[in-house]
């Protein structure tokens, strides 16, 4: 992991000067974060169990939801994992 | 800024811990790695059994953002020694980058930008490792009924929503997650790294259609 991610930051740092950026993964690096990102938190909301689980029973899904509406609305890291950990434990106690 | 990175290298810290990392080992990888979202999820996989290659794997991706700074970087510091490009690759972080790049978009040919990013740097680093020390303490100590590793995802959402800020953004978060739980039964959790390609496809296809 170490490795791996320190060669990312190094990589284009120790290329020589005249060599260009291509275009199109310029492009593509932009996606990145958003894309691998949802696609680790999805399966924690709406898999259990090895299950698709949409449903109003799902207090994951429930709680992230509310973390969701709280990062819309206010951007704050530190207020959505709050919100999110005490929505959880708002559902698991309602339902 | 500060305030931010404290707050979030806590939450790495309890998360890490929370997976069933230990402490001493949390505590290795923060300063080796050092780069918070990919150890969150590095210790979520584990903790659900995914092999260390497909671990590694991921890693990639998560961390790819580096790799464009890095290009940026590359713009301002391209011409440094290597001793300090090779320092300046390892204290890369995405709040450094943000202000590095601030600076040069206001005076573009201010002199001392090295020893800007450096000061800067370092500052995070600091906090950042003592932030992930007391959340690892915090983590270690607090009992499993408060689900404290729910806030490995709740971090994640965290970061993914204010980046969605266009329709091609949007786009790319959409069809990652319809991927991700279509393909959820793929062994060795290869739906991740399966629909982020998805995802950044979407993002592209949608950039390409919309403007």
């Amino acid at each position: 992991m170490a490795l791996v991610t320190y060669a990312l930051r190094a990589s284009f740092l120790l290329l020589p000067p005249h060599v260009e950026t291509p275009p199109l993964l310029r492009r593509a690096l932009r996606y990145v974060p958003a894309a691998v990102l949802t696609a680790i938190w999805a399966p924690e909301l709406l898999v259990a169990g090895g299950e698709l689980a949409i449903s109003s029973g799902n207090e994951r899904l429930l709680a992230g939801a509310v973390a969701i509406a709280v990062a819309w609305r206010w951007r704050l890291t530190f207020a959505t994992i709050l919100a999110g950990l005490a929505a959880l434990h708002f559902f698991h106690w309602i339902l | 800024m500060l305030a931010g990175i404290v707050a979030f290298g806590v939450i790495t810290g309890v998360a890490m811990v929370a997976s069933g990392i230990a402490p001493l080992v949390a505590m290795l990888m923060s300063l080796v790695v050092f780069a918070g979202a990919s150890m969150v999820a590095a210790a979520q996989l584990l903790a659900s059994g995914t092999p260390a290659l497909l671990v590694i794997l991921t890693t990639v991706f998560i961390n790819l953002r580096f790799m464009m700074y890095s290009a940026s970087l590359r713009l301002h510091f391209g011409r440094e020694p290597l001793g300090w490009r090779l320092l300046i690759a390892y204290l890369q972080a995405d709040n450094v980058y943000g202000l590095t790049l601030m600076r040069y978009a206001e005076t573009p040919d201010a002199p001392g930008g090295r020893d800007f990013f450096l000061g800067a740097a370092l500052a995070v680093w600091l906090a950042w490792q003592l932030a992930v020390a007391a959340g690892i303490l915090i983590g270690a100590g607090v009992p499993a009924s408060w689900r404290l590793e729910f806030a490995a995802p709740l971090a994640f959402i965290a970061m993914t929503v204010p980046l969605l800020r266009d329709r091609a953004m949007i786009a790319a978060a959409v069809v990652a997650a319809v991927s991700v739980v279509a393909a959820h039964a793929l062994p060795f959790k290869l739906s991740i790294p399966l629909a982020a390609l998805a995802g950044i496809g979407a993002g592209l296809a949608f950039e390409r259609s919309w403007r």
